[in-house]
């Protein structure tokens, strides 16, 4: 750096890192008191038991050993899995197929973007509220619709096997976000390769499977890792309002039962422990995308940014 | 490659161009096709929204439904206005609202500033750590959060929801501030130094006003995000007089299950702000969703 080798005097110096240390004092102080204290805490709390009317106790790895007894605990892993691992994937391929259709140069482009990308900013709880009224098995759209194409009426989120399925699409209907991150990816991708391509004699889908798809990698991987990631929290708002885990516990993914167990439950050793889990496999996922995106994501000038 | 393409092109019989122009034609009328369908599939649930919302009470029990409702009435919206204390949880949402996403986009571009532009011992670490806090989820540090405010006695209070975005803005508003102020050139601090300006007023009179694209993004996010917020009012908030709309709304549903067109004229209510908003300001919308989903 420049500045650095003209050498400030001592004073100087000292001066710009007490206002250093000043400015970044409000984002520290929330840091460690919002952050950093309430993780070790929450640590600490896993290897405790602490229940409303008992004090606390320690229990080493006690929480962690019920947890390896808890059913629940199992079908909250599965259930999270499953919604998840059918949402995302699904999310991210519906969103590039409209990102690569609103890519194209048409008329009424941007009214387009618009229809497909509002929905993803309506508020979470008024989402949820429409699709409970939506998915209503006596009055809701879904079975009008399904009565149009003279299929049976279906009990949706009442349904322990429809549950899942209900829930999945509901968050489709959010895809406008990623949609939206892929049309700036794909805004990205200099147009001299195509028409290279297509003098080349290169097919639509050539065109797609060699240029497109590897140049939109690094932005498909990074997503499908942190929709995985996001997705382990963002989903609470719509189950617990939807269906708060039932029927029978088909909806109850992890969120919920950690919620359940903290805030309806007040058992806030085993949920710290259950919490703990939570971090534990999203660092897991974290490191994973690091790992794997080194190896076979293509980054445009061979190294990675 | 021109030359290339050039000699093709000449190659080519006659009626080549205006075969792909047709062809070309062809695949955008299919495309519109295409699109106007998924349009009409996601239009189609905001329809039945407002139009639920303009019934008279037992219509929407009506089978099969009736599209456009005969009578169309505002009783709905009257209703939620005025017998759901809808402007009292209106006015609680703003309060927690404004206040979080003001002090946050304060806070948070003066730590990025701090970041990006001035030089103090162990500024790398606690860089790093804000950028760890990126990956832990809310919830890990909600448990023993609330059991320090519940001590506090601030439980039912707006402390809990406006405090910790107050200080800091979250990790990533100042991941996003200090990116922007690495890009703004060096020489209008060295020069305000010279004129013996300290950092503050780098900060406020020199940075702020060449960020506004990037505050603007972060006062968006900030906003929606406190709009929607529904876990930590859910933990923190009971009694009626501090609900926010979230939580109001979700009330609603417990003590109006069947009135859906009730429900749905509040759903529609909540929806309008943030509607207007997008309206009002697409351009931090979409900057901000592509800096949030791009690369962290």
């Amino acid at each position: 750096m420049a500045a650095s080798v003209r050498r400030r005097p001592g004073r100087l110096l000292r001066r710009e890192a007490i206002e250093g240390y000043l400015c970044v004092l409000p984002w520290l102080l929330g840091f460690v008191l919002f952050t950093a204290g309430p993780m070790l805490a929450s640590l600490a709390l896993s290897f405790a038991k602490w229940e409303v009317l008992s004090p606390l106790e320690w229990i080493g790895v006690g929480n962690f050993a019920r947890m390896a007894q808890d059913e629940k605990f199992y079908t909250a892993l599965v259930n999270t899995a499953i919604i998840s691992l059918g949402s995302v994937p699904l999310q991210l391929a519906l969103a590039l197929l409209l990102a690569l259709g609103l890519n194209q140069k048409i008329r009424g482009v941007a009214l387009y973007r618009t229809v497909y990308y509002l929905p993803s900013q309506v508020p979470l709880v008024a989402n949820a509220l429409l699709w409970l009224w939506i998915f209503n098995p006596d009055f809701g759209l879904a079975n009008v619709f399904l009565e149009a194409l003279r299929l049976p009426p279906q009990q949706w989120l009442w349904d322990p096997n429809l549950a899942k399925p209900s829930i999945i699409i509901i968050t489709l209907w959010g895809v406008g976000q990623a949609m939206m991150i892929f049309l700036a990816g794909l805004q990205g991708i200099p147009e001299s390769l195509f028409e290279a391509a297509a003098i080349d004699g290169a097919t639509l889908w050539a065109r797609f499977r060699h240029i497109t798809l590897p140049m939109l990698s690094p932005i498909l991987f990074f997503n499908l890792v942190i929709g995985i990631i996001a997705s382990f929290q963002a989903y609470f708002t719509l189950v617990f309002i939807t269906t708060k885990g039932g029927p029978a516990n088909a909806t109850l993914i992890y969120i919920i039962y950690l919620f359940q167990k903290a805030f309806e439950d007040f058992e806030f050793g085993y949920s710290s422990a259950l919490a703990w889990v939570l971090f534990v496999v999203v660092m897991g996922f974290t490191a994973l995308q690091f790992r794997l995106a080194r190896r076979w994501v293509h980054y445009e000038g061979g190294d990675r940014p | 490659v021109s030359q290339r393409a050039a000699a093709r092109a000449d190659a080519r019989p006659v009626g080549w161009r205006a075969r792909v122009r047709a062809r070309e034609r062809i695949g955008h009328l299919a495309l519109h096709a295409a699109l106007i369908g998924g349009s009409l599939l996601f239009l189609v649930p905001f329809f039945w929204l407002v139009s639920t919302s303009l019934k008279l009470t037992g219509r929407e029990l009506v089978m099969p439904p009736q599209w456009i409702p005969d009578p169309l009435v505002l009783d709905n919206y009257q209703k939620a206005v005025t017998r759901l204390p809808f402007p009292l949880y209106l006015r609680n949402t703003l309060i927690v609202t404004l206040t979080a996403t003001f002090f946050g986009v304060l806070t948070a571009s003066l730590a990025g500033f701090g970041f990006a532009r001035l030089r103090f011992p162990g500024r790398g670490l606690l860089f790093s750590l804000c950028l760890a806090a990126l990956m832990i989820p809310t919830i890990v540090t909600l448990i023993p959060e609330f059991l320090v405010f519940k001590q506090l006695g601030l439980i039912d209070t707006f402390w809990p929801l406006v405090l910790p975005p107050s200080l800091g803005g979250g990790a990533f508003a100042v991941f996003l501030f200090r990116q922007y102020a690495l890009t703004i050139p060096n020489d209008l601090d060295e020069a305000a130094r010279v004129d013996g300006a300290d950092a503050f007023r780098i900060w406020w009179s020199v940075i702020l006003p060449l960020s506004k694209p990037v505050l603007a993004t972060m006062a968006v996010l900030a906003f929606i995000q406190h709009w929607n917020d529904f876990l930590r009012p859910l933990v923190y908030l009971n009694s009626i007089e501090v609900r926010t709309l979230a939580l109001g709304l979700r009330s609603f549903l417990g003590e109006f299950t069947t009135a859906w067109n009730l429900l749905m004229a509040a759903s529609t209510l909540m929806i309008l702000p943030i509607l207007v908003l997008f309206f009002v300001a697409q351009r931090y919308f979409v900057q901000g969703i592509v800096m949030t989903g791009i690369k962290g």
